[in-house]
């Protein structure tokens, strides 16, 4: 899992894309305008996205996760 | 005396009081001091990194960005929430660096990473003029809230000083402990407040959350969305970007990450800080609400409509808790921003002029700086000078430009020298100090451009030329320097 960080590019890309493609109040999103509703649901995907990331971390899993001694 | 007042009052005790008591059973040398002796657990470390979303400046801008502009408000959701994903992998490496080499400051990282005591101060000198106006804003935030939720009892001098009072005092006792502790309470009651006015106010003005937002876009069309020009889609990103970059670049919220036990505690952070952001959303409804409630107020004065909804629904002893509330927001970054521009200033300005001053002598200056600034502070938030607001946009543009350095001293082979580091530094300020003082846009810069470049943030243009300076310099001297290696 040594590449696992990648996975991080994923909130960067998903909060704006809903903006980007598609700019407007309606349709509601969790009784949200469309863009407010589709970050709130980015802002809790990329908390999942962290916790796996934090999961599967080589360098937090590793002898030495403070990163110390270098 | 009324409720509200009391009430306002015992905040500001109880802050004073907490803090103070903070110190217990710690010695305040200067590790201690400024970075906690490096062993907070969990909870702290996460209430400091966490302190820089609940400030007044998110009390009072937050709901008035929603107020006043509506869509372009949801940058502050996003941006905080990208900085923390960074943060993941940013902070652990700087703070096994700082712990290995004991340092205390910001400006100490950058000046050992680049072996150059000359970037520190530059550093050092960044962070000063970007935090003075920081504490500023807290500060007349600070006044606003007292004298609104006071209902004029106190005006905004008597409130400002006394508050610049009380953060001093328990800022010189227990240093960033203090800061740690208030935070605590602080915390608790701005999610309870914020949760409580965010659905209380459009169930009660507008009856319901979503029946506000269909009445908003019913009243305001377009207001809920990007508009086509100005502050649009492409002005959202860049600003997102550059401020999400900038976050951890304040020199209070990097030391910040210092007083951290383990490095895993910024790793679980970033899990849960987004969620924890979504606190902001309630902030926004209350500015939403407001939009419909109290329309009217244009430009700063768009910050009073968090204050002006409260006091126009609610009976003293809510606004009171509002207004106590409102106190902490401003007393608890205030802390933070104090013993940070003080310990700048002793440890990597006075000291570079005094080769050899010991820690304790150090942190002597700082304990006595702390009041000097908290006065001068105090002094501009109360005279309102109209340099201090231009000063203030520059701030967060400012840190910004530290990150291009930060990020090459952090990868295995540094490809920045330290004066390539200077250069891109000193230019990504310059720009934006002229852009500040000539107010200028993308837009007035390239004004044939497509608008989609227009409308870029304009600090992304400094950020540009920081790059491409510390390019240019870093591979001139990195090559000078190898061939007189070669000779």
């Amino acid at each position: 899992m040594k590449y696992i960080g990648l996975l991080a590019i994923i909130p960067f890309i998903g909060m704006f894309l809903g903006p980007i493609l598609h700019n407007s109040s309606t349709p509601f999103i969790l009784g949200m305008p469309f863009i407010l509703g589709w970050i709130v649901v980015w802002m809790l995907i990329t908390s999942v996205t962290m916790a796996i990331i934090y999961w599967l971390d080589p360098v937090r899993l590793s002898a030495n996760p403070d990163g110390d001694g270098r | 005396m009324s409720i509200a007042l009391i009430l306002i009052a015992l905040s500001a005790v109880g802050a004073l009081v907490l803090g103070m008591s903070a110190r217990h059973g710690h010695k305040m040398k200067l590790e201690e001091w400024t970075v906690g002796g490096r062993g907070f657990g969990a909870i702290l470390v996460f209430l400091l990194l966490a302190g820089e979303i609940y400030t007044t400046f998110t009390f009072l801008g937050a709901s008035g960005y929603a107020y006043g502009l509506g869509a372009p408000a949801y940058y502050i959701l996003a941006y905080g929430t990208l900085a923390y994903v960074i943060s993941y992998f940013m902070l652990p490496p700087i703070w096994a660096y700082a712990r290995r080499l004991n340092l205390v400051t910001q400006p100490d990282f950058f000046a050992a990473k680049f072996a150059s005591p000359t970037l520190g101060v530059l550093v050092a000198l960044v962070g000063v003029v970007a935090l003075i106006p920081y504490l500023v804003l807290q500060f007349t935030g600070l006044g606003i809230i007292v004298e609104v939720a006071s209902y004029g009892a106190i005006p905004k001098s008597i409130a400002v000083l006394l508050g610049a009072a009380v953060v001093s005092l328990y800022v010189i006792v227990s240093g960033v402990r203090g800061s740690a502790w208030t935070a605590v309470v602080k915390d608790i009651l701005i999610i309870l407040v914020a949760v409580f006015l965010g659905l209380y106010l459009p169930l009660h003005y507008q009856g319901g959350i979503t029946a506000m937002f269909t009445a908003l876009d019913h009243a305001k069309p377009g207001f809920l969305a990007f508009a086509a020009t100005g502050k649009s889609l492409s002005w959202f990103i860049s600003t997102v970007l550059l401020t999400a970059l900038g976050f951890f670049m304040w020199p209070q919220s990097f030391a910040a990450c210092y007083t951290a036990r383990h490095a895993d505690v910024f790793r679980k952070n970033a899990i849960v800080l987004p969620l924890y952001q979504l606190v902001l959303l309630f902030i926004f409804f209350v500015g939403f609400s407001a939009a419909l409630v109290v329309p009217g107020l244009h430009g700063s004065a768009s910050n009073m409509a968090l204050l002006k909804v409260s006091v126009a629904a609610f009976p003293p002893v809510i606004v009171g808790i509002i207004g106590a509330t409102g106190v902490l927001t401003a007393l608890v970054p205030g802390s933070m921003i104090m013993m940070t521009a003080a310990t700048l200033f002793s440890r990597n300005l006075v000291a570079a002029i005094r080769p050899g001053q010991s820690d304790d002598t150090t942190a002597l200056i700082a304990k006595t700086l702390v009041p000097v600034v908290g006065v001068v502070a105090a002094y501009f938030a109360i005279s309102g000078s109209s340099t201090i607001v231009a000063l203030l946009l520059m701030g967060y543009s400012f840190v910004t430009q530290l990150f291009p350095s930060l990020i090459c001293s952090l990868l295995r082979r540094n490809p920045a020298t330290k004066e390539g580091a200077i250069a891109g530094i000193v230019v990504g300020v310059g720009t934006v100090v002229y852009f500040t003082l000539t107010s200028a846009t993308i837009a007035k810069l390239l004004p044939g451009a497509p608008e989609i470049v227009r409308d870029l943030n304009v600090g992304t243009a400094a950020l540009v030329l920081n790059i491409l300076a510390l390019v240019i310099v870093s591979g001139v001297t990195a090559s000078r320097r190898a061939a007189v290696a070669a000779e």
